[in-house]
């Protein structure tokens, strides 16, 4: 009636808006042009002869696509007296949280500027960027001595936080009673159960094939790997290739789908705005640039899989801190980008910046959202592209204080409730014996995974969050390897000890755990 | 399930057209509005239901839906929302989760003033039948075809004009410049 029609012009005037910025709008324009010579676009039916012509040759896909890709990122258009902020982050007192949250990073960071006698930003005298320059593609050989340097934060001490997060509104009563909750996060977000899980994730359903599962050697490929490989490789429509993708995808076939799905598509302005990145990191050293040195060290270098990346993770994690164009997910986004202002001009409007200039201020393990990537894309511009479209569309969700489905609040309030319900025992017993298992698990969906499981796994994990654009999958994961060990977890009696059973999940299958979880456990 | 009639008594002077009531929820689950209409002269007013238990919350127990900003329109009423003298909004919170529940920054639109009617001068509303113009030579293109080629060109052109680009330059310094104090808390 009349409120949809009213909101689909909304949404369809945004994203119009947003597209006219793009390269496709340009390369559309040209298109257009170009098609004016051709015999069979007529004076009288342009437009109708021009649609057809995109239609032929291909452009009216790549469009598709795009329009595509925008409803996924943004969200619905909201009300109009709804202010900026309600976008951002609809409940009051996360907005708060998020907040203060913010305000103590500030302050860690400030005072390791003072404390290290080391400014913020500074330009580099011209010896200097001729040295980096030279040895770009080598700066792990680089040893900087990092030792005053420590991570702004760490998973555990955003888990503090979460934990402490009360909503003024609530019951929040000391006796024991039905509403408290017996996990550590105590606010009252919406979360799936089983049957709804069930739902969401049909095609991980157990009569369905499924990559990681059915194309073990001893299953013959005729049965459904052959078939699913032909059908991936014709595919060129997102939304197609999105759905495809939650059967898992074959090993040949990731990048280009990856891509396809995230419409990332290699033009030479995207590798000129890549390098245009790479100068501002020579021309500019950032304190940033310090924490991600540490962090790629002490994370990536250190795992036997990624180490071998070390090169291409500092090539694209330097470039991410100078990236301006990341500030615009901050609109949907509970977190805000950190200010500042030039030197000597405190306070006046023209001169406040961004700080770092994409507003992300990298955390202990932040690394890892890249080192996965560096297995399927080994050009520098393309893998940086990729890594950021797969920040602004769920990696930020993952250390950002919000109600949203898939922000981590909600994967920690899912993974406990799970837990709870299905395997009521076990959680009891963990919360006995001083080992909430939220504590354990917090740090493998902060990472989304990546450097506990191992690189193929993990990969087939990256599809179904891609197939399915929810990063809930996580919590279910975590939750199902509980499940899997959980008669080793009841004989444990310390966190220490319930640590040590679930140190290694190099040896684990993903689908498999996943499948018996929500399709063969009964209830 | 409690019953707690939250007082919200709008009492009109003139007689209202109701278009349009938003408002910003606070964790109320369920909203039903009645109404007292203006009615000819000696016969008592009743109070007539106009929405019934709205459904602002799917979950009452859970956050979801809990401080979204709402509009309900005329036509989600079922009743005319003509004459309105009172209103009455009655929210409900059936979970004993919440200490508090209310709707904040209420606002009602009347309809607008209907536009007064403007008469015509006579020829524009009875136009005179148009002559038959002269033939043209053979030849020359059909002036109606060329006119409304040229329209759609000039319309082609009126939007490239008007359209801009929203995207953004990509600089994160200003002048060259990037020495920075300390980050600001604000």
């Amino acid at each position: 009636m009349l409120q949809e029609e009213s909101d689909l012009s909304l949404i369809i005037a945004q994203i119009v808006q947003k597209l006219k910025g793009s390269n496709l709008y340009s390369q559309l324009e040209r298109q257009a042009w170009a098609s004016l010579q051709r015999p069979e676009i007529k004076l009288e039916s342009l437009k109708e002869d021009i649609k057809e012509f995109f239609k032929i040759s291909g452009w009216e896909k790549k469009l598709q696509n795009a329009v595509y890709s925008e409803l996924s990122v943004f969200p619905l258009p909201s009300h109009p007296a709804a202010p900026p902020e309600h976008l951002k982050e609809p409940l009051v007192y996360m907005r708060k949280a998020q907040g203060s949250w913010e305000k103590r990073i500030l302050k860690s960071l400030n005072s390791m500027c003072t404390e290290l006698s080391i400014p913020l930003a500074r330009k580099r005298p011209v010896g200097e960027q001729k040295e980096l320059l030279n040895k770009w593609n080598e700066m792990g050989t680089d040893e900087p001595d990092l030792s005053l340097f420590r991570p702004v934060y760490a998973p555990k001490d955003f888990l503090e936080v979460l934990i402490n997060l009360r909503n003024p509104n609530y019951e929040n009563g000391d006796s024991l009673s039905f509403r408290t909750h017996l996990g550590l996060i105590q606010v009252p977000l919406k979360v799936k159960d089983i049957p709804e899980l069930k739902e969401c994730f049909v095609e991980l359903g157990l009569n369905i094939g499924q990559l990681g599962i059915d194309d073990s050697t001893q299953v013959p490929p005729e049965l459904f790997e052959n078939e699913h490989v032909r059908i991936g490789q014709k595919e060129q429509d997102s939304a197609a290739a999105q759905q495809y993708i939650r059967q898992g995808s074959p090993t040949a076939l990731r990048a280009e789908l990856w891509a396809l799905i995230l419409n990332i598509s290699s033009q030479p302005e995207d590798v000129l705005y890549y390098e245009q990145l790479k100068t501002n990191v020579i021309q500019h050293d950032l304190l940033v640039d310090s924490l991600i040195y540490k962090d790629v060290k002490l994370t990536a270098s250190n795992d036997d899989y990624y180490f071998v990346f070390e090169d291409y993770l500092y090539q694209v994690l330097l470039c991410f801190s100078r990236d301006t164009s990341v500030l615009s997910h901050f609109a949907f986004n509970s977190a805000s980008p950190p200010k500042s202002y030039i030197r000597g001009k405190l306070g006046l409007e023209e001169y406040a910046v961004f700080y770092p200039p994409n507003g992300v201020i990298p955390f202990h393990g932040f690394s890892m959202y890249v080192a996965p990537l560096c297995f399927l894309y080994h050009e520098p511009s393309k893998l940086y592209q990729i890594f950021r479209e797969m920040y602004v569309r769920f990696f930020f969700r993952l250390h950002s204080i919000s109600s949203h489905p898939s922000g981590i609040v909600s994967l920690c309030l899912l993974f406990e409730t799970l837990l709870q319900t299905y395997l009521p025992q076990l959680f009891y017993h963990l919360r006995e014996i001083g080992a909430q298992p939220l504590r354990i698990s917090f740090k493998w969906m902060v990472r989304a995974f990546s450097g506990y499981l191992a690189t193929d796994q993990l990969l087939l994990l990256w599809d179904r969050i891609l197939g399915y654009n929810s990063l809930e999958i996580l919590a279910v994961l975590a939750a199902a390897v509980f499940a899997f060990r959980a008669v080793n977890l009841m004989e444990v009696t310390s966190l220490a000890a319930a640590e040590a059973v679930l140190a290694d999940l190099s040896t684990l299958k993903v689908m498999p755990l996943l499948q018996i979880f929500l399709f063969a456990t009964v209830t | 399930m409690s019953r707690v009639l939250v007082p919200c008594h709008v009492k009109g002077s003139v007689a209202l057209q109701l278009q349009e009531i938003t408002f910003k929820n606070y964790y109320t689950a369920f909203l039903s509005i009645r109404v007292r209409q203006y009615t000819s002269a000696h016969t008592p007013a009743k109070w007539v239901t106009c929405l019934r238990d709205y459904c602002l919350m799917p979950d009452p127990h859970s956050e979801e839906g809990a401080q979204e900003y709402v509009s309900l329109f005329k036509h989600q009423m079922l009743c005319d929302m003509a004459r309105i003298s009172e209103l009455r909004l009655i929210l409900r919170q059936p979970s004993p989760l919440w200490l508090s529940f209310t709707v904040e920054e209420l606002q009602i639109y009347q309809q607008g003033p209907k536009s007064p009617s403007v008469t015509f001068p006579k020829w524009l509303s009875h136009p005179v039948p148009c002559e038959q113009p002269a033939l043209l030579r053979e030849g020359l293109p059909d002036p109606s075809r060329v006119s409304s080629e040229v329209q759609q060109m000039w319309a082609l052109t009126e939007m490239i004009r008007a359209s801009h680009t929203s995207a953004r330059i990509g600089r994160f310094d200003v002048d060259g410049c990037y020495d920075l104090n300390l980050l600001s808390y604000t």
